[in-house]
């Protein structure tokens, strides 16, 4: 019990005195978890809203399968890109591997079923009446496909902060192809990792506040847009 | 004059329209009237060229209705619909009332004249920055008119425009449409499950039922002359007499229903099997015995009352049952309670003979 409270004491001061590891560890997370949001949300929320807008067979099957993809285990996908961006593997002559760029790389293919698969809830969750009105107006088909996302946005924003929460608390993938490289990859999540495996409760706990309160705080937002995509 | 012929459409098997022919000359206001589920959305819908027809056509002064995406979009931007459920965008009132002159390209200057002289209309004046996702359903219906009427539709279609509202907005509701419809000058078509407020706010009125159109006429027409037993039922004809025509003279008949005669008006022929239609409201009920000698007087016992605000209905057992609808007043001053013999009469000419 003392330790546990000593080493929070102790990571309060770390956190209070913006400690320059403890900054630096959650800005790179913070970059790179954004990085990958807004590109993943450029490619996969227009993904989502066509996937969504277009009927062909075996869409039903495809929804599904993207649900099911919401919770691939990190460690997989990082096998995926370890493989793919290793020396020997199809993209090896990147030379992307142990880079912020690799984690972004994954992160990307982690979360896109979370912001594909959402957005098209979201899409779906706009009542049938608003495309019939907004056509009966004299909407076309681009604009009445742009009205029914209007009216989906927050549910839209919603699936970009739960791909972002997830970027922020994953560290399959971060450890296995960012290596965990002091000054250069090292996120929360894998820094947390090896300053506990090394004893060094006070800056691991210092570092854990930092996450849980960003986690949180991405959660409250979540919850805030899902209660206004409802009314 | 917009021209329906054979309009058919079918989902999943079932038959929501059936060959339902109709014209709408120019200017004109045409009630559709029926039950629910009768095909009044789907005809609605057709109109409005969100779906297509499997088989028939829609005639536009003679012109078919376009086929091609583009041509139909021109095409519907000449339309407008409220829905029967209306829904608001999220956004301002000024949001949702300007929609259609947006999608349309209207510069945002001149549409705020338009939109303000609207929201005049529907009693909404100074709305324009609320937010509509805080109206009242009355709000959002009239929010709806606004929206639609906005970019003046050369027709405008109306979907049950009150069936979600309390008596006293649907009277709000229904004098903003005679207002929007006067000011408008445009061929309007409206559904509704209410045959007085067709009355009310037509000047021809279509009977669907079933996906058929059963009849089409001016409102008292129908009203009085219902082409059919389900036309009849469905505009409040409660009394419906199952006979036989047994003499007629000079478009007079008499119709044998059980062991009595029933005087009414048709030119049907002896023999044939009909439907003696009177009118509830119809019906004189006293409870004096009735003079044997008087057409269309019975005696006979009430069965039944039913109190319905400021009209009574009884039903007599006359050697049929009878409903007839008197004030609350003369009911209980003439002491019309179940077992109290009475005679009831009608007019020959109050009793509408078809065909059964």
């Amino acid at each position: 019990m003392e330790l546990i409270i000593d080493s929070l004491l102790s990571a309060l001061g770390l956190i209070v005195s913006l400690d320059r590891d403890v900054l630096s560890i959650t800005g790179r997370t913070l970059a790179i978890a954004t990085v990958s949001t807004v590109i993943a949300s450029a490619i996969f929320i227009p993904a989502g809203s066509l996937i969504h807008f277009h009927d062909f067979r075996g869409k039903s099957l495809l929804v599904n399968v993207i649900q099911t993809l919401f919770s691939m285990p990190t460690v997989f996908v990082g096998l995926l890109v370890f493989v793919t961006l290793s020396r020997d593997g199809p993209l090896g002559g990147l030379g992307l591997l142990f880079s912020p760029a690799a984690i972004v790389v994954g992160h990307v293919l982690l979360i896109s079923p979370i912001m594909a698969g959402l957005t098209i809830s979201a899409l779906r969750g706009v009542a049938p009446e608003i495309r019939d009105t907004a056509v009966s107006l004299g909407a076309g088909r681009t604009q009445a496909i742009f009205t029914i996302v209007r009216e989906a946005r927050y549910g839209v924003t919603t699936a970009a902060l739960m791909g972002f929460g997830r970027a922020l608390s994953e560290i399959g993938l971060a450890i296995m192809v960012g290596g965990n490289i002091r000054g250069y990859t090292r996120t929360l999540t894998t820094a947390m990792s090896l300053e506990t495996s090394i004893g060094n409760f006070e800056l691991a706990m210092a570092l854990g506040i930092i996450l849980v309160t960003l986690a949180l705080s991405v959660n409250i937002l979540v919850g805030r847009f899902q209660q206004r995509q409802q009314r | 004059m917009i021209t329906i012929r054979g309009l058919s459409k079918r989902y999943d098997g079932h038959d929501a329209l059936r060959g339902v022919d109709l014209d709408m000359p120019d200017g004109s206001v045409t009630a559709i009237i029926g039950p629910s589920g009768s095909g009044k959305t789907t005809l609605l819908r057709l109109l409005d060229l969100l779906e297509q027809p499997n088989a028939g056509s829609i005639t536009w002064d003679g012109k078919e209705s376009p086929t091609s995406e583009d041509a139909r979009l021109a095409m519907r931007r000449r339309i407008g619909m409220v829905f029967q459920k209306p829904v608001a965008f999220s956004g301002s009132v000024f949001d949702n009332v300007s929609y259609g002159l947006r999608v349309r390209g209207h510069d945002r200057r001149a549409m705020r004249e338009r939109v303000r002289r609207a929201l005049e209309t529907v009693d909404l004046a100074g709305y324009e920055s609320r937010s509509a996702l805080t109206l009242s359903g009355g709000e959002i219906q009239r929010v709806a008119l606004a929206r639609t009427m906005v970019t003046e539709p050369r027709l405008l279609l109306l979907d049950e425009p009150t069936a979600n509202l309390d008596p006293v907005s649907t009277a709000r509701v229904e004098e903003l449409i005679g207002r929007v419809i006067a000011e408008l000058r445009t061929t309007v078509v409206m559904a509704t499950h209410d045959m007085a407020q067709g009355q009310r706010l037509a000047d021809r009125i279509g009977v669907l039922i079933g996906g058929a159109m059963l009849q089409v006429g001016n409102p008292s027409e129908v009203f009085n002359l219902p082409s059919s037993v389900h036309v009849a039922r469905f505009v409040g004809v409660e009394n419906l007499l199952e006979g036989v025509i047994e003499s007629g003279e000079a478009g007079i008949v008499n119709v044998r229903v059980g062991d009595r005669l029933v005087e009414g008006v048709s030119e049907l022929e002896p023999g044939v099997p009909v439907f003696a239609c009177v009118r509830p409201e119809e019906v004189v009920l006293a409870r004096t015995q009735a003079p044997t000698s008087a057409r269309n007087a019975f005696a006979g016992v009430i069965t039944a009352t039913a109190s319905m605000g400021p009209l009574a209905r009884v039903v007599v057992d006359c050697g049929f049952p009878l409903v007839a609808l008197v004030t609350a007043r003369s009911a209980l001053e003439l002491g019309l309670t179940v077992g109290a013999e009475v005679s009831a009469s009608f007019k020959a000419t109050g009793v509408h003979i078809v065909p059964r």
